[in-house]
């Protein structure tokens, strides 16, 4: 999982991991905790574009960050999320409270 | 009608974590054989992702045990089933519940058996306190023209495609 701290929007963007499961989760949750509350983002981005699975241990990992960026006053945005993500994303109720973007700062689009 | 399989695999792997994607790719492989669509393909990973997970986190509670998968087709239905011999579930019925989980300070969403059974055609939970967890799942894939489904692998990131072909379930 790389990441990228944007200093002018305060915005930190992660690219996420290529399969979201119980097993990945667990070594990306406290690298992302730790790099939020290093930079102390306003905005953070958790992008998809390079996810080709996800299960529910994915809606455990974004519901964790978001409450932790909530909580220090930023926003949290999902993009490039695919169908399957998306259906995951949608069943949980997620969605209510995190909007989906289909690109990213850097333009990233489906292709 | 005969219930003969037209093919079987069995797999037993210890319950460690990294073992989830071992699974899901090992069924994967399996049903290839049945031409599935790459949106069925992903629910059927998604839900044996799912099952697996419940047996090695609650089922063995992250202790050792061993994980049996199982999976079969039958024409161009998949029944699959995954078993353990962990502690068992209390109340089966609460934890199918969205949102149910016995762990909420660890962020489990409490959604894994309303995933499989919402990316699944029938889901059935046997489970024995004690004794340990079985579940059997199923799903028909549909029979689409296989011209149909290598014009879907061209385009594969393009999925509004596969909302366009969500047509008929395999009839015979």
């Amino acid at each position: 999982m790389q990441s990228t701290f944007y200093k002018k929007d305060k915005q930190l963007v992660f690219e996420m991991e290529e399969e979201i499961d119980e097993y990945s989760v667990q070594n990306i949750k406290r690298r992302m905790d730790n790099e939020i509350q290093r930079y102390m983002p306003k905005e953070v981005i958790f992008d998809f574009s390079n996810v080709s699975f996800m299960d529910s241990a994915g809606i455990g990992l974004v519901i964790g960050r978001y409450k932790l960026i909530d909580m220090i006053g930023g926003e949290l945005k999902v993009a490039n999320v695919n169908l399957q993500i998306q259906k995951i994303f949608e069943m949980s109720g997620l969605l209510k409270l995190i909007p989906v973007e289909c690109k990213n700062k850097k333009e990233v689009q489906y292709d | 009608m005969t219930k003969a399989f037209d093919n079987e695999m069995k797999i037993e792997f210890l319950s460690k974590s990294q073992n989830e994607a071992f699974a899901r790719i090992a069924v994967a492989a399996f049903i290839a054989q049945l031409d599935p669509t790459l949106e069925e393909i992903a629910d059927i990973k998604t839900a044996v992702s799912e099952a697996v997970t419940n047996s090695i986190i609650h089922g063995y509670e992250g202790k050792v045990g061993i994980v049996k998968l199982v999976c079969k087709i039958v024409q161009n239905e998949v029944f699959i089933e995954i078993s353990d011999t962990g502690k068992g579930i209390e109340n089966i019925e609460v934890a199918k519940q969205p949102l149910f989980t016995t762990n909420s300070n660890l962020e489990r969403s409490g959604m894994g058996f309303t995933i499989m059974e919402s990316f699944m055609d029938n889901v059935e939970v046997e489970s024995v306190l004690g004794l340990g967890t079985k579940i059997i799942m199923s799903k028909k894939i549909k029979t689409n023209s296989s011209q149909e489904k290598r014009q879907e692998m061209d385009i594969s990131e393009d999925n509004s495609k596969e909302l366009i072909n969500s047509g008929v379930r395999g009839e015979e």
